[in-house]
């Protein structure tokens, strides 16, 4: 996959890698050929005692060396402009995609991976191309060139390259393999031991009430000591690194002075020639070193590229219908006609043969204990699912058959967890309408019952809102999201249990209110305080996904045990105690 | 981000030295707080940026303090400088043998030249003779013996000398991590465990006026940026600065001109470092923001998803995602590009100064001021110079970003504690339960008071009712009774004994408390029911769990018990959760509880059953129960109606609807919008029924 990504998402940078390759060629040759230029001022210059020699020799490394800057850096510049474009494209094509996702689609993975899928696991690949650009091309041609102008100038040595080469290969390698799984352990270790202190200071309240701070404190103790252990032994570990690194190298050194010596004294090689194989050896040396470390970042990265293409292979699983029906009014009339539902690998369908019908005007509420299906039967309106079985139609089109833009701009939906956006509450407000005036916000604002506490503010709308909106509290959360939905002006509202963190004050007034504004829009409202959809047109009992019971207020209480039930539990503890 | 799912983090002491500046701070570690509410101010970077744009405050204090912690290690602290220091020495005299190795060779290749009939001095007169002044001082300098090649055995001997030296150097620098690293540990898992131990002696207020995530942030995440800067900086920095000191000295010693020279090159490469360093800084501080912002939306619109379907904002996001996510490429590539050519410049300046020792020192050379192999192994020299001082740059980045966290962490330390524990008395055995508040005054500022001059007795066995619009202080008074706060006036007392003489513990224990917020630790739920009592057996486990409906539940969970409660809390809903805390209350056996919302998640038809089950736990105890739903406090033998602090009305039910005062508005009020008086017949039928 990692390469699958990195070929898709870098061609349009080719001609940059190129450049990259080209000028990180031209600065390698020019960093090698140096030592070369040294050699021959000792061999011609020194051992002659030509001192013009040594002049214009010094002259060229001069210029080679400001040609080796130069094309450095422009292989810097090239390297990083196409990793970062390839990080925005693949970025980009991460966003995209998910923003064409379902709600089914979202959940098969879950938002939280997604994120990071799409910010984290991007970066990964990103930094991968990156220092690819920049080392790895240079690391293979120091490399070989390295032991090529070696080569050059002494044969007979070489055997010192084949036997250095491969033992730093093998020490470098074997430590990094060792650490690796203490690396990826220590990170555990720390996300536990941070994990522990994340729970105290937040259950901060539950561990003192329960006075459990010495329990805690042993916990962490031992999470801590966990952690210091295998700290310790990367340390044991990773300390022998360059110790090690560093006497292969000298190791080599001294080897290369002694038989390069003999070769010397038996008239096969020159001195100069020897101090720059020794340089050339160094270098072959160092880029290995920088290869293997480099090495270690593909096995990451490739898992990372696995997770994005996961996300990338995903075909939505809900499509705009091709040649959408345009619906003949805009009257906002809900109707389900036997509709089943089941979340994807779930063997007992959510909701079973689900029919009834919501006239413009008209309230409909929907009551029954936790998991029964009421959200998922809202879900299916704005097709944040589709039925499994069975229609759902909007002013009178299957929805499937519908266009977005005609769905977005008849429905409106308040949902359970209400989810406000970072940036002000004003921003907020406009989301489902950009276009909405001052006046229309603070309308929906008082009929939504926050208008005082968005006055109190000193910004008022301009205040801000924190991401998911946890700088308000959840009744101010909920009133804020139902004003959200009457700025859109639907002609069907959806509401998720919408008023469950108000007090019944508040929640009676805001009722009061919604009333008025509501009056000619279809009205969906899910509901656990009976209170709240008492007055309602039409109440559906759901129960295990299925319709038990339907009717008024009033022919509930007489017909149906089930809507009893859960009145009397309401009203009267002490009668069902 | 779930744990699961992590990247894990670059092990950061296995990347290579040469990219000191383009370090991804490890988002994997810092992602664990997401949730928690931040300042947007805070957003912007803070979560992914907060390591390297920080700067220390009053960075000398803080450091000294930083080094202070190193203080109990003082010996062995002062063993490793030891060992460095002997390391950097034997590492900076080695190339100056190799360089007397060099000449060894060099002095036979020469003297094999020479005809063996005679001696050196004659070559050297020979050679002044024919003019060439030149080559005779070189020869003359040199350890030369016409006619004989090169002198094995002292290039053996010189090549043994200098891999011992090598040797021994690295063996030192082995030990020295070795210990270095234990040292550092230890002191950092000191720390670790100090921040733990101050977290349990901080008043909750502290906790109340903070950001949740700035705390988490100063404990978890800056701890480990403490422990990096001392692991890797502090090691390195101390080294490379030896090594730089030892080969300055080295050099001079070797030829002075030539270390002129390359010390022209220092300034040069410090003043390019610092140029470029500071533009980079800049420019990486954009990027990090610039991620921020991003991830940020990325963060929003995926966990927002189904709005932005719902209200069909999809290509309004997109357009707002290619405008951050074009500017994130912007400010990268330049953060990049910039930070990507300190590696090239440094190296061109180490290159001016090699070609300038090459040059000069072959000059000399030639005209015999110095030897071949001192010239070589100045270049060494030279080329070892430039690594550390690039390190040096790198690590006392590091070492600031590290000062700066341990500021903070500092910070938190200092932090003022609560009360100390002015434990002086005991409760009976067996406490009935008996409080009563005293003429009680508290707010949590001063500026805003909050409860004044409260008293009321709850009688043993009692259950006292609060109820009041948000804001009154209901939480705050239950609050006061476990001494979560320390009152301003008046006293609070359980059994005739005054809280503040009992040591919180003891009054704690004596408390079970089931809070607004369902919070339950991440782990099993058996687990999360045990926390309540250690020591309760397996039966009084399954009886709490029974009583409380939680195994109804739990049955039909595929793990059970064993069932893992995640941060994301899907297998479980807030109902269900709220029980557990229920269970868990249930199994401290308390004589006292508290009932703070506690099913205010639960549907209503299992409430009731709750309700029964509380009612069980209820009797013998005296318990205070916080309710919205009326429903759930009209059987309380007291309800205590409060607004803005203060108890404005106290009876029972039925005594409280006859005054017609605050508690009928609010229980009408629940029925707004239908006939009033009809839901009063209703609910009195009910009730008679």
């Amino acid at each position: 996959m990692l390469v699958t990504l990195i070929r898709r998402y870098a061609r349009p940078y080719l001609p940059y890698i190129v450049a990259v390759i080209i000028f990180q060629l031209a600065s390698t040759i020019a960093a090698l050929y140096l030592p070369s230029l040294n050699a021959q001022i000792i061999d011609e210059g020194v051992a002659r005692g030509d001192t013009d020699y040594i002049w214009r020799t010094g002259g060229v490394m001069l210029g080679v060396a400001v040609i080796q800057v130069a094309t450095a850096v422009a292989g810097v510049y090239f390297g990083s402009k196409a990793a970062m474009a390839f990080g925005r494209d693949l970025r980009r094509g991460v966003f995209r995609k998910v923003t064409s996702f379902s709600a089914k689609d979202v959940n098969v993975f879950g938002a939280p991976t997604l994120i990071t899928r799409g910010t984290n696991d991007v970066q990964q690949v990103q930094m991968l191309v990156l220092l690819g650009l920049n080392f790895m091309v240079a690391t293979p041609i120091m490399c070989i060139g390295g032991i090529f102008m070696a080569l050059r100038e002494d044969l007979n040595l070489s055997w010192l390259v084949w036997v250095s080469v491969p033992l730093l290969v093998v020490v470098v390698g074997y430590l990094v393999v060792r650490l690796m799984p203490l690396f990826r352990s220590m990170q555990k270790k720390i996300d536990r031991l941070n994990g522990i202190l994340r729970e105290q200071i937040i259950g901060i309240r539950v561990v003192r009430a329960f006075v459990r701070e010495p329990h805690e404190t042993q916990r962490f103790g031992a999470a801590n000591q966990e952690l210091t252990d295998v700290s310790l032994k990367i340390g044991a570990l990773f300390v022998l690194m360059f110790p090690a690194i560093g006497m292969i190298l000298h190791v080599s050194t001294a080897a290369v002075l002694w038989f390069g010596g003999q070769r010397v004294d038996a008239g096969e090689m020159q001195v100069g020639s020897l101090t720059a194989f020794l340089q050339y050896l160094l270098q072959i040396l160092i880029a290995v070193m920088m290869g293997t470390f480099m090495a270690m970042m593909i096995p990451r990265a490739s898992v990372c590229a696995d997770r994005i293409g996961e996300v990338l292979d995903v075909e939505p699983s809900i499509h705009e219908p091709l040649t959408p029906t345009v619906p003949a009014g805009r009257s906002g009339r809900v109707e389900f006609r036997n509709v089943s539902f089941a979340y994807p690998g779930a063997e007992a369908p959510v909701l079973s043969n689900i029919s009834f019908t919501a006239e413009p005007g008209q309230t409909v509420a929907i009551i029954g204990s936790t998991g029964a299906g009421k959200t998922s039967l809202l879900a299916l309106l704005p097709r944040l699912y589709d039925a499994a079985s069975g229609e759902v139609l909007l002013d009178g089109v299957p929805v499937t058959n519908l266009a977005r833009s005609d769905i977005t701009t008849r429905v409106a939906m308040v949902p359970q967890r209400p989810y406000l956006f970072s940036g002000t509450i004003e921003h907020n407000l406009r989301f489902g309408r950009p276009e909405a005036t001052d006046e229309e916000l603070w309308d929906a604002l008082t009929t939504a019952q926050a208008e005082d506490f968005v006055r109190e503010k000193s910004q008022g709308l301009g205040a801000r809102i924190s991401q998911g909106g946890t700088n308000v509290s959840g009744g101010q959360r909920q009133r804020l999201s139902i004003a959200r939905a009457l700025v859109t002006r639907p002609k069907v509202f959806l509401f998720d249990d919408s008023f469950s963190a108000l007090d019944v004050a508040t929640d009676a007034r805001l009722r009061r209110a919604l009333k008025a504004k509501t009056a000619d829009a279809t009205v969906i409202i899910v509901g656990q305080r009976v209170s709240t959809i008492a007055d309602a047109d039409q109440i559906l009992v759901l129960d295990k996904g299925q319709i038990v019971d339907r009717g008024t207020h009033e022919e509930l209480l007489d017909s149906s045990s089930t809507y009893r039930e859960i009145v009397e539990s309401q009203l009267s503890t002490e009668a069902a105690a | 981000m779930s744990t699961n799912e992590k990247v894990q983090a670059a092990p950061q002491k296995a990347s290579p030295d040469t990219a000191p500046q383009n370090g991804l701070p490890d988002t994997a570690s810092e992602d664990d707080f997401y949730e928690e509410e931040f300042t947007p101010g805070e957003a912007d970077g803070g979560m992914f940026g907060a390591v390297a744009s920080k700067k220390a405050q009053h960075f000398w204090p803080s450091a000294k303090r930083l080094l202070g912690l190193l203080k109990p290690e003082r010996t062995g602290i002062l063993a490793v400088f030891a060992m460095v220091a002997v390391a950097v020495v034997l590492n900076v005299i080695a190339p100056r043998i190799l360089g007397q190795a060099m000449d060894v060779i060099f002095g036979g290749v020469v003297g094999k030249q020479l005809p063996a009939d005679g001696n050196k001095e004659q070559f050297v007169a020979g050679l002044r003779a024919q003019g060439q002044n030149n080559f005779a001082d070189m020869l003359d300098r040199m350890n030369v013996i016409p006619g004989v090649g090169i002198d094995f055995a002292r290039l053996a001997f010189l090549i043994s000398v200098v891999l011992l030296m090598y040797f021994v150097a690295n063996i030192f620098l082995w030990l020295q991590g070795y210990v270095l690293n234990v040292l550092v540990m230890r002191v950092v898992r000191r720390l670790r465990d100090d921040t733990e131990k101050k977290l349990n002696r901080l008043p909750l207020n502290y906790f109340d006026t903070r950001q949740r995530g700035d705390t988490l942030s100063r404990v978890t995440n800056d701890v480990d940026n403490i422990q990096q800067a001392l692991q890797q900086a502090f090691a390195q920095l101390v080294n490379s600065a030896l090594t730089v000191l030892g080969i300055v000295i080295m050099m001079f010693i070797v030829s002075w001109q030539l270390a002129l020279i390359a010390l022209v090159a220092l300034p040069l490469s410090a003043v390019a470092a610092a140029i470029i360093g500071t533009r980079s800084q800049k420019l990486f501080a954009s990027q990090w923001k610039n991620t921020g912002d991003l991830n940020g939306q990325i963060e929003e619109s995926f966990s927002g998803h189904d709005l932005v379907r719902i209200f069909g904002r999809d290509a309004d996001m997109l357009a707002r995602f290619d405008e951050r996510n074009e500017a994130l490429y912007r400010a990268s590539f330049g953060a990049q590009f910039v930070s990507g050519m300190i590696m090239p410049i440094m190296q061109f300046v180490s290159y001016l100064s090699y070609v300038g020792i090459a040059v000069v020192g072959g000059l000399r050379v030639a005209s015999g001021g110095m030897s071949l192999g001192d010239a070589t192994a100045f270049i060494q020299y030279s080329r070892e110079f430039t690594q550390p001082l690039g390190q040096m740059a790198g690590m006392a980045n590091m070492l600031q970003s590290g000062v700066a966290s341990a500021e903070r962490v500092f910070e938190f330390l200092d932090a003022e504690e609560q009360d100390p524990e002015t434990a002086t008395e005991h409760l009976p055995a067996k406490t009935d339960g008996h409080v009563e508040f005293r003429h009680v005054t508290f707010s949590y500022t001063p500026e805003k008071p909050l409860i004044e001059d409260l008293s009321f007795t709850a009688q043993p066995g009692h259950t006292v009712a609060i109820v009041g619009p948000t804001g009154a202080g209901k939480t705050t008074l239950v609050n006061l009774v476990m001494r979560f706060y320390e009152l301003q006036g008046g006293s609070i007392t359980l059994d005739g004994v005054d809280i503040t003489r009992l040591s919180r513990a003891e009054l704690r224990s004596k408390v079970g408390m089931v809070l607004q917020d369902a919070w339950l630790f991440g782990g099993t739920i058996y687990e999360n029911i045990r926390y309540g009592n250690l020591d309760a057996t397996e039966e009084q486990l399954m009886a709490a769990a029974k009583a409380t409906f939680v195994d109804r539940f739990v049955r039909a969970l595929p793990d059970g018990y064993n069932t893992v409660i995640d941060e994301e809390g899907n297998n479980v809903s807030a109902g269900e959760k709220q029980l557990i805390t229920i269970a868990r209350a249930f199994v401290a056996n308390p004589s006292l509880l508290i009932l703070d919302e506690a099913t205010s998640s639960v549907d209503t038809r299992t409430e009731v059953l709750v309700q029964k089950a509380m009612a069980a736990l209820r009797t013998e105890r005296t318990s205070f129960v916080i309710a919205h739903r009326l429903s759930t406090i009209r059987d309380a033998d007291t309800i205590l109606v409060m607004e803005a602090g203060r108890i404005v009305e106290q009876g029972r039910h039925a005594e409280l609807l006859e005054l017609r005062g605050a508690y009928y508005r609010l229980y009408m009020s629940q029925f707004a919008g239908e006939d009033a008086d009809q839901v009063l017949t209703e609910d009195a039928t009910t009730v008679h029924s």
